[in-house]
């Protein structure tokens, strides 16, 4: 084999937008050699998905593209411009010569066919195929991405599979084919910690048995050191750096591609901060009476159309002691949030005994619950949607004070709102913007502002940085670290990631299926974990170092 | 959407005119048309007295009586009705009935639909399971038939300006509480999840002011363009009972339905001056009014919304790319 099976010359995409051309892609150019996984990594709006989409000729009609997207066929055969290409031309390149996996397995399935059904269009559109050869082939590539009982599986609905098999048959679309070039856009991001391990693992085979090129879309550098062959780094639509993996990771030679890395939070990095803290804390601490308090807390959700009802969180006991960060780890479906949100009295709870600052909130009425909430505040994870967007972020900020009567409207309140955003580093006068010309980050920080300023004595935080970028997440999270020891709350820190945990929490809690498997300081918990469950997500986790993530992945591999 | 909208809110972010400096190509074509015949629509209205020549219920004038059923003449540019009315003026003035109708009628349903949705909505419950039959019932119902038995409720069939006008107005207000009531019940159904929503109860607000505050100015973003639609449908439901006979005598006030009912026996007789010009009017009216209505849909919707084609010169560098901004919004609106 000669030749890269991807040249991608100058490319330049322009998109109309309301408000004017917005230039995504500014003169990038790639080339992905065969059998090779290139990495392209970058925050949101770098431009990365968009330069890896053109690949396939994916970007609507108010794209404007310029510049050659080279795509060889898998053979060597032939080679067309995907840029140029209108039309039937464009479909036959499109899942022969190159196929896409995309980042919500769950949304690119459709619900009301089998998937035997699914993979076996691709084929259909390919060629004529009968239908018991698509069949076999189905079955077969079912097989091939480690589905059991493909025979039987083939016939089954997307519903029926996790979201980790569906990825895998999505993955198996794309293998059908045999297709030489499989873009895989952030395919892990929506998955939890322990089943994107095993979809890496995939990927992975994919290049060794199958012989594809993959690209891989990714903000997680932890997955870029895991699968990645070459790493292009990208910022603002222009390529910052491409070097291989070892490479990059071990000596970065752009600025920003330094600041990327740094930014990455790392396992054990929390340790000393944890230890720094407990030090300062002052005589008899341990005997104040605790902030919350669970004791065998149940919260089930009832379940609708005669389903059985779903047991979120299932007889767990903690406590948070005054100025101390508890960090609530676990995947989806864990109940962590559930825990969060019962704390804040938005979801009941259902059995067994949760006291909040000293009050009982097992069966408790809104109106007794209420004096509780200003000495609660909160910080929701999706910044975009956590403001009204018809307020300005002052209004906003202002609204709990005015709601417990210690402002009468924003403007009285205006003083205290400009200490806040001081105190979270946003200027005075972002106190006159709306919510949608902040940045994420910083809507995060007014958020923060919003949590404390009534002085709370207990802040949840529910994924506070998960929707944000590794760069903004690093500073998010400073933040919070140095607003804590100004302020003093205690808070529960809920998160899926546990570096992140491990940097912020004084001890750690893991949630497993509504049950609490671990619980400790972050130095026990992350370094000699005792419960299989936490071992697993531990190993499962990917770490932003290629050659420790391959001892790493060794032992994830035996453990599984 | 876009995220680069001016900061603070001038008169280019209210709901109509941001639209028309958003629209370009044959959106923008069907949405100046409608608002140029709303507009004639509403000069008409308001300077009727100027405009016409003479009264919408003039039989005579110093030179004696109009006569009935005259051609197109240089006294009587339109000619005059089988009643002897002046056929332009009663146009013209019919325009007054018109907008009185539309504003009170859907003054009246939007209070009374908001309000309702919006409780319906964010409280739940019994509440709103009973309003949502109840609203559905009268979707059920045929709106014509509906407004029929309004009108004699309210003035037994036959009244004077504001008897008529309000009959017809109450009429088509109880056709049209259930739209826009179920429009805002939806969206406060769905803002009453928004984290936003859940961050002010969080802190501890009141319902009222949830809702006041957080929930209506959300729930209302759709609502320009019901009112739009709605509008057009008024008109056609006033001019229905003016045809159908439950309208305003001739001598209470000018209504285009009720002209074309008496020009009925005016067409096989060759008298094509008395119908033509107050269907036209009701013609005119309706289109302009649906054709702004339509285009603020299609501009509402990022996918119906045509842009201008990106320019082929990259803009300068200097141009900020919101993180995920504009980039999302474009990517998304493409996958199918």
């Amino acid at each position: 084999m000669t030749g890269p099976v991807v040249d991608i010359k100058d490319l330049r995409v322009t998109f109309a937008t309301d408000g004017g051309d917005v230039a995504a892609v500014k003169g990038v150019s790639l080339q992905l050699q065969p059998g090779e996984v290139l990495a392209i990594v970058g925050e949101s709006g770098s431009g990365k998905t968009v330069t890896a989409r053109t690949v396939l000729g994916l970007l609507p009609e108010t794209a404007l593209t310029r510049g050659a997207v080279v795509l060889r066929s898998k053979d060597g055969g032939t080679t067309s411009d995907v840029v140029t290409l209108r039309g039937g031309d464009l479909r036959s390149v499109r899942g022969r010569d190159a196929a896409m996996v995309f980042q919500e397995p769950g949304s690119v399935l459709n619900p009301v066919y089998p998937v035997g059904w699914q993979i076996a269009e691709g084929l259909r559109a390919h060629g004529d195929v009968s239908k018991k050869e698509a069949r076999e082939v189905a079955v077969d590539v079912l097989r091939r991405v480690g589905i059991p009982d493909p025979e039987e599986r083939v016939d089954h609905y997307p519903h029926q599979f996790s979201g980790g098999q569906k990825q895998r048959i999505v993955i198996a679309q794309a293998l059908a084919l045999n297709a030489g070039v499989i873009i895989a856009d952030e395919p892990t991001t929506a998955l939890d910690v322990t089943v994107q391990a095993e979809i890496l693992d995939l990927l992975r085979r994919c290049r060794d048995e199958f012989g594809a090129s993959i690209v891989l879309i990714t903000h997680n550098m932890g997955v870029v050191a895991d699968l990645a062959d070459r790493v292009a780094v990208m910022y603002q639509g222009e390529l910052v750096e491409t070097a291989d993996v070892a490479t990059l990771f071990a000596d970065p030679q752009q600025e920003y591609t330094r600041t990327l890395l740094g930014s990455v939070p790392k396992l054990g990095q929390g340790a000393a901060r944890a230890r720094d803290r407990a030090a300062r804390r002052p005589e008899g601490w341990a005997e104040q009476p605790a902030v919350v308090t669970a004791r065998d807390l149940r919260i089930v959700y009832p379940g609708r159309f005669r389903k059985p009802d779903f047991t979120a969180v299932d007889g767990v006991d903690f406590t948070i002691a005054p100025g101390e960060v508890l960090g609530l780890v676990g995947e989806s479906g864990s109940g962590k949030s559930t825990i969060g949100r019962a704390i804040a009295g938005l979801t009941p709870v259902s059995g067994g005994s949760l006291t909040v600052l000293g009050t009982e909130v097992a069966g408790i009425k809104e109106k007794a619950f209420r004096p509780v909430r200003r000495r609660i505040g909160f910080v929701f994870q999706d910044p975009a949607t956590s403001f009204n967007p018809l307020l300005t972020i002052a209004d906003a900020v202002a609204e709990p004070l005015v709601v417990h009567g210690q402002a009468g409207d924003t403007d009285g309140a205006r003083g205290r709102v400009d200490e806040l955003l001081e105190a979270v580093q946003l200027p005075k006068a972002f106190g006159d913007r709306f919510p949608h010309e902040l940045s994420g980050g910083q809507r995060q920080r007014a958020s923060l502002a919003r949590a404390l300023a009534l002085q709370p004595e207990l802040l949840i935080a529910d994924e506070p940085t998960s929707a944000l970028d590794v760069s903004v997440q690093a500073r998010v999270l400073e933040l919070f670290d140095e607003l804590q020891r100004e302020f003093g709350f205690a808070a529960l820190f809920i998160s899926h990631d546990l570096a992140v945990v491990d940097l912020l929490a004084d001890r750690i809690a893991v949630l497993h299926h509504g049950r609490l498997v671990e619980e400790g300081t972050g130095e026990r918990v992350l370094g000699a974990p005792q419960d299989p469950y936490t071992q697993r997500l531990l190993a499962s986790l990917p770490v932003p170092d290629p050659a420790e993530q391959a001892q790493r992945r060794a032992r994830w591999a035996a453990l599984r | 959407m876009s995220r680069r909208r001016t900061s603070r809110r001038t008169w280019r972010s209210l709901p109509v005119v941001h639209q028309l400096r958003q629209s370009v190509g044959l959106q923008r074509g069907m949405l100046v048309t409608g608002l140029v015949l709303t507009g004639v629509l509403v000069l008409a209205a308001v300077f009727a007295p100027l405009l016409a020549p003479y009264g919408y219920g003039q039989l005579r004038d110093a030179d004696g009586a109009f006569g009935a059923q005259q051609p197109p003449s240089g006294d009587h540019l339109l000619g005059t009705t089988v009643g002897g009315y002046d056929v332009l003026s009663r146009v013209i003035y019919g325009s007054r009935t018109a907008v009185f109708v539309i504003v009170v009628a859907i003054v009246l349903s939007i209070v009374a639909g908001v309000l309702l949705g919006l409780v319906s909505g964010y409280l739940g419950g019994w509440l709103d399971r009973v309003l949502v039959v109840i609203a559905d019932a009268v979707y059920a119902f045929p709106s014509l038939l509906l407004a029929i038995v309004a009108a004699i409720v309210i003035s037994g069939g036959q009244s004077s300006l504001v008897g008529g006008v309000l009959a017809a107005a109450i009429s088509i207000t109880v056709v049209f509480i259930p739209q826009y009531f179920r429009v805002v019940r939806a969206e406060t159904v769905r803002i009453k999840s928004e984290a936003f929503v859940e961050s002010a109860r969080v802190v501890g607000t009141g319902t009222w002011r949830i809702m006041t505050r957080h929930v209506l100015r959300n729930a209302t973003r759709s609502l320009p363009l019901i009112v739009t639609l709605n509008a057009s449908e008024a008109i056609l439901t006033l001019a229905g009972l003016g045809f159908l006979g439950f309208g305003i005598q001739p001598t209470a006030a000018a209504e285009w339905g009720f002209d074309l009912n008496r020009s009925i026996s005016d067409v096989t007789s060759g008298i094509w001056w008395t119908s033509i010009f107050p269907g036209a009017a009701i013609v005119l009216t309706v289109l302009g009014l649906t054709l702004v209505g339509e285009s603020l849909n299609d501009l509402a919707d990022p996918r119906l919304r045509s842009r201008r084609r990106a320019a082929d010169v990259p803009p300068p560098a200097d141009v900020a790319v919101t993180p995920g901004g504009g980039l999302a919004a474009g990517t998304e609106g493409g996958t199918p």
